[in-house]
């Protein structure tokens, strides 16, 4: 008979889960030049990444975390603050959750939303920062556009249900209920579902 | 890596017993149908019967009130199923009496099923539970009426491990004209279980629970009550669940009962002081926990402890890590997004019911594993704790610490 795996998830997961890396010791992040946080205890995930800046060259010197999460979302935060030292801070700015979960050695498709608070959470370092450093300008809203006008659900919602798991057109609607009055933005809807499914699943 | 095993996850399913694994092995000779009139099918029969006798005589039943299904979930699926009938030709009045009554806190297979009952037409009225998980007993009587044809409250929770007032409320219903079933799944074999004492009408088993193989159940349907199958094309148990006999199943089940007969009365008192001991210890030894389930009326077995500011499968993982074994409420174990509707239909806040660990022990559970558990569960709620963002300045717990 076949032996059980020796874990739930990646090779590189489990070493980032059971020997985390970066973590901010003790509560004080005044030694910082940003400072993000994401989600809520409620919903079961919250990250917080705090970064240290080379302010002459944009680019980010140290980034350390905090995490309320699952294993995937403990070694995503661990993981992503390997990733983004040394960089600067537009291209940290772009990291998307498939480069974290790439970078993990995958994760199973109900995890990969696990993955996402952790760039939104250093995304919204990176503005803190910004905005610290009196360059309001170069703060980077993330344009959210309305897409059914009815139930006013945005490409920001659809792109969060399908990454909670909806993969179908009913699915998104069970979730978000988009569409289901006046149903004039199925088409562009279903793009989008197929854009995100693509961007984050492969699919 | 882990330098002991323990198993804590007895609720989910449970090794099988010595004893049923030697009845099982014997029994894997015996190939016969039991509905063969010759030898071979003779000795199936036989013993297909002589198991329907063990598990009849255990919780004070006929053996033909003893119907062999494909699982606990089966059975309850039979049960729910029977009040859809739009005919109503297999239970009379079922028609008039459509609505069901449940509770919150069932397993999935009777909630889905409840659901999907609920497209098909049934009315369908869930109990609210208190922060015990105890269903009050007022709101039952207040739902009960004679459009209510089924009433079905879980004997003990898989969760929690709140035992419910079974005989008192199948009284209340009875009175009603309802008819009422139990999914008493947890509850056999760990409590004392008569059917004429609870006053049930359907009542669920399953052999995996008690130390018997996956994919063998049992459900009791009292003399006389009106019932229709589930599963039709055969004259198996007597008509009511087609398919060829699940011998070995059947043979492991009628064992691991027989077993449970004789270990289960001293058993309680030590699962008891286990119990205890891993409660106090907890309590002891961490900061900012919270109970689940009754103190008292509650499985001796089973301990739900949430604690704050972690998210369970993280512990459950680390505790894997170190050998030992458990499930959380969390919704990231589950691969849903929800959280335990057990623990949140008990008023525990959505943050408490991910931070959940149950604990379920069994017959072969010791004070030593439970002091092992005490030696390595602290510094793990630690180390999580110390990342997790509920205690950072301005975390939702920084005040607390």
């Amino acid at each position: 008979m076949l032996q059980p795996g020796e874990w739930a998830y990646s090779d590189k997961l489990k070493e980032h889960f059971m020997n985390p890396k970066n973590i901010l010791q003790g509560e004080n992040t005044d030694d910082f030049d940003g400072v993000g946080m994401e989600g809520n205890l409620q919903c079961g995930d919250q990250m917080m990444v705090v970064i240290k800046v080379d302010k002459a060259h944009d680019i980010i010197t140290d980034c350390q975390w905090k995490t309320y999460g699952c294993a995937s979302a403990i070694a995503s935060t661990s993981v992503l603050s390997e990733m983004v030292k040394g960089r600067t801070l537009d291209a940290a700015f772009h990291i998307s959750p498939k480069e974290v979960a790439l970078e993990l050695g995958g994760l199973p498709d109900h995890k990969i939303h696990c993955s996402v608070l952790g760039d939104k959470a250093l995304r919204a370092a990176i503005n803190n920062y910004y905005t610290r450093n009196g360059e309001e300008d170069k703060v980077k809203k993330e344009q959210s556009k309305v897409i059914c006008q009815c139930m006013s659900i945005t490409d920001h919602d659809i792109e969060d249900a399908v990454l909670e798991g909806a993969r179908t057109y009913f699915e998104l609607q069970e979730r978000t209920k988009c569409g289901t009055v006046c149903g004039q933005c199925k088409d562009e809807t279903e793009v989008l579902l197929e854009k995100f499914k693509h961007i984050h699943f492969g699919a | 890596m882990a330098d002991m095993k323990v198993y804590f996850d007895h609720n989910a399913t449970t090794p099988i017993h010595p004893e049923v694994k030697k009845e099982m092995i014997a029994a894997m000779e015996m190939f016969g149908n039991p509905s063969s009139m010759h030898a071979y099918g003779r000795e199936a029969r036989a013993n297909v019967e002589d198991a329907r006798r063990k598990v009849a005589d255990f919780i004070g039943a006929q053996e033909r009130e003893i119907i062999f299904v494909g699982s606990g979930s089966e059975a309850n699926n039979t049960v729910l199923s029977l009040f859809v009938c739009g005919t109503s030709q297999c239970i009379a009045g079922s028609k008039m009496r459509s609505t069901i009554i449940t509770t919150k806190i069932e397993h999935p297979c009777v909630l889905e099923t409840s659901e999907c009952l609920a497209h098909r037409g049934v009315k369908v009225k869930y109990l609210d539970v208190d922060r015990y998980g105890k269903i009050d007993l007022d709101q039952l009587a207040g739902m009960l009426g004679d459009d209510v044809g089924l009433v079905s409250v879980m004997m003990a929770n898989n969760e929690i491990g709140t035992l419910q007032d079974i005989e008192t409320i199948s009284g209340m219903v009875h009175a009603s004209g309802a008819f009422m079933h139990t999914d008493a799944v947890q509850a056999v074999g760990k409590v004392p279980v008569d059917v004429r004492k609870l006053g049930v009408d359907f009542l669920t088993i399953s052999a995996h629970k008690i130390y018997g193989p996956k994919g063998v159940g049992a459900l009791f349907v009292k003399k006389g009550i009106p019932y229709c199958p589930l599963i039709r094309g055969g004259h198996q148990e007597l008509g009511r669940r087609a398919g060829t006999e699940n011998t070995l199943g059947i043979l492991g089940l009628g064992k691991a009962v027989e077993m449970r007969m004789l270990e289960m009365p001293e058993e309680e008192e030590r699962l008891l002081l286990l119990k205890q001991a891993m409660k106090t210890g907890i309590e002891e030894r961490i900061e900012d926990i919270h109970f689940n389930g009754h103190p008292t009326e509650a499985l001796a077995s089973t301990l739900n402890v949430s604690f704050t500011g972690v998210e369970g499968e993280a512990i459950l993982l680390y505790l894997d890590f170190e050998g030992i074994a458990v499930s959380t409420g969390s919704a990231c174990a589950s691969g849903s997004l929800d959280p335990s509707h057990v623990l949140l239909a008990t008023g525990v806040d959505a943050e408490l019911a991910h931070g959940s660990i149950r604990f379920s022990m069994g017959r072969e559970s010791t004070m030593q594993e439970v002091d092992y558990l005490l030696e390595v569960l602290p510094p793990i709620i630690q180390r999580i704790r110390n990342m997790s963002t509920a205690y950072i300045k301005g975390g939702l717990h920084a005040a607390t610490r």
